[in-house]
């Protein structure tokens, strides 16, 4: 077996000027976290909308937001991913297309999109088991009261919905991390990526991948733990999600 | 009785021959003659080296080098048969996957140099190239402190992208580099203004341009990265015995007039898919190492004589 | 704009696409998705069982494989797979596997990690009757859940393991990082080869939305039909 340890690469300068090849494993991590946050707000944000249409009595929404939620759950992350980034700019006209095309950090914004909607889905779909899961009374009591279907969204609903789901909801936001590092394939150069840079600047493959697997891990800690304490703090005493 | 004993003797004479045989090979060597089969390593889209014909098969100048290694190889092993597996690879996958086995050789357009001799090693060179960028005509850069401030796209996992990155840092260009996984997608990018260079060695560009749509609207820079450094066939370390019979097959083949009529069949006349003629007449350095053939990968040392 | 694509590039390309990058993708979700699943199911048992040191090993490597990205995984498996080999084989040099011995390892070993979930809540929900009786019976560990316990357990997860299949299929697509040639890796050596991004992604894309869609539908009904029974 003629595989060569090195542990001390990772002290040693990286081609790519800019420091070592920690630093180079650390800038990937910061834009995974990046990528990931950006992508989760656009997730929350969307999937509320979708999944609070997806539990409205009218038939179109309710029809929008199963056409919305099929179409990107049935469709793999890579694939989405080059539809952004290499088709849609070629459909566009040809200035708007070359625009999109040399924007700089076009895989960032891409990545960051592309697997925002494709969480967005699942977001969603939390969303709607969420909602009902909760008592019917709850609804009707709001009407009752003279709340519009907006306001006892708002105001009685979602609060409630949103607590219930937190647990899930924590495995997707790591779900969505964990899909950033898709973006490789258009050229971002996250956590995964600079693994997969420094191992072919270097040879030294294990030593890259394992820090790689090390920083994921800690990471994923990191967010359970911030989740864990975030729900405790939105606890509301007395339902079951308020212990 | 006397047959038996016969018989005895000469099976233990057998015995003791074939031990004595299985105990002179070793490592790749071994491999091949206990698994019957070899397995190259082929590229997607190093033309005219190693590429992807109409029907998908890898074909090439380092292909066919590789398959006189071969040849030599079963004479050396003295095989009735030889199975020839083939398994693609990318820049950034031939060295890993030569180092943990899944390919013996790789035949393609790897440049030997210092740092890579400290993972694999290298037979007798078949090239010798620089590092230059093409870009669109349109786009009017005439030298590489144009590319300041600008997308520029090299393959990954190769001495180029290294180079564009070392010059990037060294002269503040502030370019952003794409990695792109395979030459094809590289050019694509140029091709679609995705990208306004790529960077790679100048005869993989010029086959590029040359089979693209519209060859007249690129030009190949005059600057470039590097000196001509040498293209080699990859081996494993540290297997002496695999390396002689590859650097011999190499050099008999470079040094008959078989070397000299393979480098025209590729870069002198009409290559498939498309019937396209590189026209690139053998470089006097090159004409020079293929008499007296050398791994060395040090560019200085190939000189024209 | 419509005008200028050619998308009889997909009519001459589909029997490379179809027989070399589709099968590959089907044959690599179909053998995972069983290898997964038999494996998985053994985790799951391990993390169940009265040994404490087994339970906290399956549990380690399922929460390990979890917090990765599949392409992290991929990229694991693909350089470390030979290496693997040898140790496991003994030989003095690293076994040479092909793409898609190594992809099929890869995906059965993180398969494996979330189907032992699916299979552990699907052995939790059993109610505790049922190997009650079976002990009663005589029957020993083996026997309570060859016969009892996974056949019923694997009945009612069936939905579910199935739709994590349906993600599985999807998944595959991610061997493109490896440039290994699966139904995207074929779609994109074509685009790339012939320039026609737009038409072969186009393609590709409208191929696993119809196959994830009918895949889908058909789960369910199968689970419309198992809650009937019910």
């Amino acid at each position: 077996m003629s595989y060569h340890w090195n542990w001390h690469i990772f002290w040693e300068p990286a081609p790519s000027g800019t420091g070592t090849y920690l630093d180079m494993l650390l800038a990937g991590l910061v834009l995974t976290i990046e990528t990931a946050l950006g992508a989760w707000i656009i997730a929350l944000a969307f999937g509320s909308i979708v999944g609070v249409l997806r539990t409205l009595s009218s038939q179109t929404a309710s029809r929008i937001g199963f056409l919305y939620v099929e179409f990107f759950r049935n469709m793999p992350l890579l694939v989405q991913l080059f539809l952004w980034f290499f088709v849609l700019p070629e459909l566009l006209p040809h200035a708007w297309g070359l625009w999109l095309k040399q924007v700089p950090n076009a895989p960032f914004y891409t990545t960051m999109i592309g697997v925002g909607l494709f969480m967005s889905v699942r977001v969603a779909e939390q969303l709607r088991a969420g909602i009902g899961s909760l008592p019917r009374g709850q609804k009707l009591a709001a009407t009752a009261l003279g709340l519009t279907t907006a306001q006892s969204y708002r105001y009685v609903l979602l609060p409630i919905a949103f607590r219930i789901i937190m647990p899930p909801l924590t495995s997707e936001f790591l779900n969505t991390i964990k899909n950033t590092s898709v973006g490789i394939t258009i050229g971002l150069i996250e956590l995964t990526g600079e693994a997969r840079s420094m191992q072919e600047y270097s040879f030294q493959v294990f030593e890259a991948f394992t820090a790689a697997t090390v920083l994921y891990l800690l990471v994923n800690i990191v967010v359970v733990v911030a989740m864990r304490l975030l729900e405790r703090s939105l606890a509301i005493p007395g339902y079951i999600t308020g212990k | 009785m006397r047959h038996l004993r016969m018989i005895g003797l000469t099976l233990a004479a057998a015995l003791f021959a074939g031990q004595a045989n299985a105990e002179q090979l070793t490592g790749t060597l071994k491999n091949i003659k206990e698994t019957g089969t070899i397995t190259l390593g082929f590229r997607d889209s190093s033309i005219p080296f190693s590429y992807l014909d109409d029907n998908q098969k890898p074909i090439g100048f380092a292909m066919d080098i590789c398959y006189r290694i071969v040849d030599a190889v079963k004479k050396e092993l003295k095989l009735d048969k030889l199975d020839v597996k083939l398994n693609p690879v990318t820049s950034s996958t031939r060295i890993p996957l030569l180092a943990n086995g899944t390919i013996d050789l790789e035949c393609g357009s790897t440049t030997n140099n210092a740092e890579r001799e400290k993972q694999v090693a290298f037979t007798n060179t078949h090239f010798l190239t620089a590092s230059r960028f093409v870009s669109k005509k349109s786009a009017k850069i005439n030298s590489i402190d144009d590319l300041k401030g600008k997308p520029v796209v090299s393959t990954a996992g190769t001495t180029n992208i290294k180079q564009l990155t070392e010059a990037n840092a060294a002269r503040s260009l502030g370019a952003t580099i794409i990695p792109a996984k395979d030459h094809a997608e590289a050019f694509l990018m140029v091709e679609t203004d995705r990208a306004v260079a790529f960077v790679m060695d100048d005869i993989l560009l010029a086959s590029l341009v040359a089979g693209s749509k519209d060859p007249g609207a690129y030009t190949i820079s005059t600057d470039a990265f590097s000196k001509p450094e040498p293209y080699g066939i990859m081996l494993r370390r540290d297997d002496p015995a695999f390396k002689k019979v590859v650097d011999g097959a190499t050099a008999a083949l470079y040094q008959s007039g078989d070397g000299q009529k393979l480098y025209d069949k590729w870069f002198m006349q009409k290559i498939p898919p498309k019937g396209l003629n590189l026209n690139t007449p053998i470089a006097p350095e090159l004409k020079h190492e293929f008499a007296h053939p050398s791994d060395s990968p040090d560019p200085a040392s190939y000189k024209a004589m | 704009m419509i005008a200028n694509f050619d998308f009889d590039v997909i009519r001459r390309s589909l029997s490379y696409l179809f027989f070399d990058g589709m099968t590959f993708t089907l044959m690599l979700t179909g053998l995972s998705a069983g290898g997964g699943l038999v494996f998985g199911t053994l985790i799951a048992l391990m993390r169940l069982s009265s040994f404490r040191l087994l339970g906290r090993i399956a549990g380690i490597y399922v929460d390990l494989i979890r917090s990765l990205p599949l392409v992290l995984v991929i990229f694991w498996f693909y350089f470390l797979v030979p290496y693997i080999g040898q140790w496991l084989t003994g030989s003095s040099q690293p076994v040479r596997v092909g793409a898609f011995t190594s992809s099929l390892v890869t995906f059965i070993m993180f398969e494996a990690a979330y189907f032992s979930e699916i299979m552990r809540a699907g052995i939790q929900s059993i109610s505790k009757g049922q190997p009650a009786a079976a002990q009663a019976l005589g029957l020993t560990y083996g026997q309570t859940m060859r016969y009892v316990v996974l056949p019923q357990a694997f009945r009612n997860m069936l939905p579910v393991l199935l739709t994590q299949t349906i993600v599985l299929f999807q998944d595959t697509s991610l061997v493109y990082v490896v440039s290994i040639t699966d139904f995207l890796g074929a779609a994109s050596k074509v685009a790339e080869r012939d320039g026609r991004l737009v038409e072969m992604y186009l393609f590709a894309a409208v191929v696993y939305f119809v196959i994830s869609c009918l895949a889908s539908f058909g789960v369910r009904r199968l689970q419309a039909r198992i809650a009937f029974v019910h």
